[in-house]
Parts: structure tokens; sequence; C-alpha cells
């Protein structure tokens, strides 16, 4: 079986579950003619048409509304938004009517919308490429968040959002597009939503993390445990809805946490983990629940990035602190 | 041959590009007499009662949803007095097929779709199943936030199209709304993908306490639809005559392929923006009063008494009958006990998640403990 990158993961799902329901249709800027700014559309259009597979105009709100009006009327439309940074004007869209048609009309208009967009930092792009917004949407009752960190994730959570019958935003990574490959079978299982994952299974403390930050998170991982620390790696996947579950299992045991994300601190979504973690889970905690994230900074450009984002010796700096408290 | 299409289907000019008209469309002149080319379904007058039944039944709806708010029994409520002819002459040119994408003041081309006083009582005295529309089941429910609804509409439209089906999609909004980004995007995608969407702006002259100057520069609302490059036209949205001729050609037209639309439809907003705004802080009483002498229902009466075919008998018996089914409607709404709490969470996913199912229960506890 071949290896896949992160972004011909996406591609993979993409191709896979237009052949399987006519009712999906891509569409967004650029994602026919040249496949995408990162390719992940690649070849669609040349498979399935135009019909399909179509380019818009660079209008970031008509692009999630035309998604809305094609997923009220029964398609499975999965739009593209380039970068993170670029989906504020179509924020009114998701949050005012995509979340909210099926409760303003008691489930006679849904709306099965899949919005994909790529964020992260550390690829040297101009301003805006590189949000992590999950926090905001997190906010928005009736749209499900996910942001996978791995090929397989990328293949199964998207599978999965196209097949869901409310709205999905899947946040990519896109310094991650390229550097990971694994074997993802094109057997179109999709992976629930709404599921943390255990990456990694140690006692002695738990690493919180998703998307971008879990490959430097497991890489820490290894280096303690060459120290003799073992820690549980929990990728959370699924910002909304969230499952606790596994965290609050593992802090149990491990009774230390430490939350890592790339985005700002500040009403980051480390905190809902945290505020969770200290109304579900406060018996157990042997030390202050920890967040290693972006400072409640403006993400600097390209020179500055890398002080920006977490990186793994400070999240290792992080893991070893909660270790001290006795 | 619009002069809007003409210009851009994907050549570029290099030419100076001629100078566009917007089509003004006025048949039936305020005192009833006929100023226009009366279209087929006009000619014998007996084929407009209809739309005359339409609107006031629009406005008796209107009447009463104002006097229920007064006595404390509806919420907020925006009402449509003088508009009725817009409303009522597009649902008449739309099919069952077509879909409707309302702004919230549409309630009179609501009411032409099939949506019935009772849901739109629902839904204006606080209950979500008032947009849970029972005949017209594809059509959106009203748009609350101004404007950034056309896209939806854009979206219906494509689906349409792709799936090749004679169906059109139509859009409300109001003139303060042409003002909004999601307009323009949302005309502009109509345009270069040639979607089968009628966009009609109902222009009552006032966004709140905002007069139409202030909206846009522009001599008319109509040529927007030249920068998106198709048809823009006027039509006198009071004459509802000329309404159902000006929107039956437009969405005929859109369901052949032959494109979108803009209509911008002139009427005046009678009443105060919503039952809790007071419109005589912003404009002058001598301006309501003028604009009551070209309101929309009494120009038709008098056609239709002229035709010969309407009298006081038709009239008081109309009143009755449309009283008689608000009476009815609001009675029903009133006696129609509010959802459990347990209903916010009812439509919030197809499937619940697990993580908000504890607060489900929660508010139902909560509820149950405060009774």
């Amino acid at each position: 079986m071949p290896e896949v990158t992160f972004v011909q993961a996406v591609t993979q799902a993409l191709m896979y579950e237009m052949g399987a329901d006519e009712r999906v249709v891509v569409l967004g800027e650029d994602v026919a003619a040249t496949g995408g700014v990162f390719r992940a559309t690649e070849g669609l259009v040349e498979r399935y048409g135009p019909d399909r597979v179509i380019d818009t105009p660079i209008s970031e709100t008509v692009i999630a509304g035309l998604g809305i009006g094609l997923a009220a009327e029964g398609m499975r439309p999965v739009v593209e938004i380039q970068f993170t940074g670029f989906i504020y004007p179509a924020l009114d869209q998701l949050l005012n009517h995509a979340s909210r048609l099926r409760n303003r009309t008691r489930g006679r208009l849904t709306c099965p919308m899949v919005l994909r967009a790529a964020g992260g930092g550390l690829i040297k792009s101009p301003e805006h490429h590189s949000d992590t917004p999950e926090a905001l949407l997190a906010t928005i009752p009736g749209l499900k968040v996910v942001v996978p960190s791995t090929p397989a994730q990328a293949y199964g959570l998207l599978l999965a959002a196209i097949r869901d019958p409310d709205p999905v935003v899947v946040l990519e990574t896109s310094r991650l597009y390229r550097s990971l490959r694994e074997d993802v079978p094109d057997d179109g299982v999709a992976l629930p939503i709404g599921m943390s994952f255990v990456r990694r299974e140690g006692t002695d403390l738990t690493l919180v993390t998703w998307g971008g930050m879990v490959p430097e998170v497991l890489a820490v991982a290894d280096e303690l445990a060459a120290d003799g620390i073992e820690a549980t790696v929990i990728d959370v996947a699924s910002i909304s809805p969230l499952d606790m579950d596994p965290i609050l299992e593992s802090v149990g045991r491990t009774g230390r946490c430490v939350i890592v994300h790339e985005a700002a601190r500040q009403g980051g979504f480390g905190a809902e983990i945290a505020a969770r973690l200290a109304d579900e889970g406060l018996t157990s905690l042997a030390a202050p629940v920890t967040r290693l994230t972006g400072y409640d900074a403006i993400y600097p450009l390209a020179r500055l990035e890398g002080r920006y984002v977490p990186d793994r010796r400070r999240i290792a700096a992080a893991a070893r602190k909660v270790l001290e408290y006795a | 041959m619009s002069p809007g299409r003409s210009v851009y289907r994907g050549e570029v000019s290099m030419a100076t590009v001629a100078p566009f008209d917007i089509p003004y469309t006025r048949i039936i002149a305020p005192d009833g007499s006929v100023d226009g080319d009366l279209p087929d379904f006009a000619r014998d007058p007996a084929g407009v009662i209809p739309l005359y039944r339409a609107m006031v039944r629009t406005r008796t709806f209107d009447a009463r949803a104002i006097a229920l708010h007064r006595t404390g029994r509806l919420g907020t409520y925006p009402s449509g007095l003088g508009q009725e002819a817009v409303g009522a002459g597009l649902a008449y040119a739309m099919q069952d097929v077509d879909v409707l994408v309302p702004a919230y003041r549409d309630t009179g081309a609501q009411l032409g779709r099939g949506v019935t006083p009772f849901e739109l009582l629902m839904y204006w005295g606080g209950d979500e199943r008032g947009s849970d529309y029972s005949v017209p089941r594809r059509d959106f429910p009203v748009s609350i936030t101004v404007g950034e609804h056309p896209p939806h509409a854009a979206g219906v439209a494509l689906a349409m199209q792709i799936r090749r089906e004679p169906r059109v999609a139509v859009c409300t909004l109001g003139d303060g709304a042409t003002s909004k980004g999601a307009f323009y995007e949302a005309i502009n995608v109509a345009g270069s993908m040639w979607l089968p969407l009628v966009v009609v702006i109902v222009n009552n002259q006032w966004a709140i306490s905002a007069p139409r100057a202030i909206q846009s520069g522009a001599p008319t609302l109509a040529q927007k639809a030249v920068a998106a490059g198709f048809p823009g036209e006027q039509v006198d949205g009071n004459d509802v005559i000329a309404v159902a001729d000006v929107c039956a050609r437009a969405v005929e037209r859109a369901r052949t392929g032959e494109g979108p639309t803009l209509i911008e439809a002139i009427t005046y907003r009678l009443g105060d923006h919503t039952t809790v705004d007071d419109a005589r802080r912003y404009r002058e009483d001598a301006e309501v009063s003028k604009a009551w002498g070209n309101e929309p229902l009494g120009r038709i009466r008098a056609f239709l008494v002229a035709g010969g075919v309407w009298s006081k008998e038709d009239e008081e018996g109309l009143l009755a009958e449309c009283a008689a089914e608000i009476d009815r409607a609001a009675e029903e709404y009133l006696a129609t006990p509010g959802m459990p709490v347990e209903a916010m969470f009812d439509h919030l996913y197809e499937e619940l998640p697990p993580a908000v199912e504890a607060q489900r229960r929660q508010a139902i506890r909560e509820t149950a403990a405060d009774a």
C-alpha cells in the first residue's frame, strides 16, 4: 500500500466520497483548474467535471453562503476557504446561518456542509495565513469542528464530516500537508467525530493537544521516555463536540496535565479543557493544569514565528515542571 | 435584451461600454386607471381578484399582529403595511417548486407561498415551530440578519442548476440590505455562474431611520445588477399587476436558463420599522400622509370596481372572511402551549452529542425545580 501525505489523504477522501455520493460537490477559490492552492482538490474536476468541482469568485462570504443553500437543497457541499485567516468574512454565515438552520426550522431544513480551511504557522507565509481559530469556532452551538493531525485522520475525519448531517468545519494544518506521510487505506471508512484519540499511553503525566502540535508533543513524549518519564498523549481531534472522557481518565491516573496549543492562550480552547478538569477532575490533580500555547500576541511574521509556536524545548520544560510537584 | 447582459459574458470588453438603461414598469396608476400594457392574466379584471384578495389578507394579518403585540401577546413584529403588492405579486409569479429566501418583512410573500397565519404568529410570538412551514417545505425561514441571506438563495439556485431542475430561487430583501457585502457577493456570483435566481429589492424608502439616500449614491438600486452582468429593472411596487408581471417574466427567464434578474420594487413603509420603533422621530407626517395616497390596495380596488368585477358586498365579504381566518389563527396561536425546555436541544444537531446531553438533562432538572 503506498504511503500518502496529509494533503493526498484529503484528496483521497474527496475523491472517494464524490464517487460514492453524487450529492457531494466541491467549491471554492482555485479548487478546479489548479486543484487548490495546496493541491488538495487535484484531479477532482478531471474525474467529476465542472458541475461538481466549482471555481468561485474570491468571495468567502458567498462561498460559505453557497454551501448553506446547496446543503439546504439536499446537496453535500464541501467548500474550501484557502486559509483560516480568510474565514472571518464567512463567520456570519457559519455562526448566524449554517449552525442555526436546523434549529430555526425544527429540522425542516438542514445544513450538511463542510468547510475546510488550512491554517497553522511556521510556513513563512504573509500575515493572516497562520491562524488557528478553533476556539472561536468552538463557541458556536450547532457547528462541529475537527482538527485532524495525521493523514489517516485527514481521510477519516473528512469522510465523517461530509457524511455528517450537520455543518462541520475541518481545520487542516498546512505545515503537515507534506511533512507527514503514512499508509491510509482508501476504504471509505470514516473516523468518528466527537472522539479524542489516545496516541500514546503513560502513567506519569498527560499531554493534551491537537492538530499541528501533535507531532511535536509526540516527539517530546519520546524524549521524556528516554529519561524514564512516560506520558499519555491525547489528540483531541474533535474540538466540538469535545470528548473529555479519555482526558479525565488519564489525568485520573497521572494527576498531571499539560495542554498544548498553537493559538493564543486567553480564551483559547485549552481554557475549556482546563476548566472541565477543574470541574470534573479536581480531586485527582497533583499539580496545576498547565497551558503551553501561543502568546497573547499577534502572530508574527516569518522571522519571529518560530518563537511564537510552542516548540519541543518549551513543551518539554512545561512537562518537566508539572512533574516537580510532589 | 438587457444592456447589462451584453457587456460581460466571459469576454472582456476593450471598448467604451455603452450606457445602460434601467426599465421602469407601472401598469396601473394610483387612481386605478390603466397606464400600461395589461398582461394576459389582467385583461379580464376578474383575473386580478386573487391578487387583491392576497393583499387584503396580508393587511388583515399585519393589523392583527400589531394588535397582538400592543396587548402583550406577540413579540416584536415588523409591519409590512403599504408593501402588500410586492409580496402578493411575487408569490403569484412563483411556482410551488421554487424556493423563497425571504427577509423579515416579507410576510405577504410568505402568505402567498402558503405559510399559514398561524405559523407566522407562532414565529413572531417566539416559537421556532413557526418556521416549520407545512406547505412551502423548501422555503427558507425569514432572515433577521440584514442582507446576509442572498448567498443562501444563490446556493439554492446553484443546486437547481447543477441538477438541471426547472426551478428558481427567489430572494427578497430591503433597500438597506443592498448596502451589505453579502448582497454584492451574491449577485456577483449569480452573474458569473448565470444562476436561476431572482433577487427582489423591496425598496420601502426606509431602513429603520435611514432614508434610501443614505444607503447609496446610485440613482436606482436596480442598476447594481449592471455590475453583476445581468438585467436590473424597477417596478412600481405598489402596482400589484406590474409586480406580478415583472416578477413572472424574471422567474420564467431564470427557469429557462436565461439567467438572473434584479428587481427593485419601489414602495413605501407606511408603518414603523417594527412595533418597538417610532417613525415619527425621523420622518415627517406629511411624507407618510402623501404616501398613503399611493398605497397599493386602493388602486387595485378602483381597477376592479371600474372593471365591474368588484362590489361593496364583495369587499365586505372579503374583509369578513380575512378577519375570520386571522381570528382563528390567533386563537390557535394563543391556545398553543410553548415547547418544553429540552426543545432547545432537540434540533441542535441531528443527534445530540453526549457532551451536550448532560446540559439537556440539566435544563430539564432546573426547569422542574423551578416549577
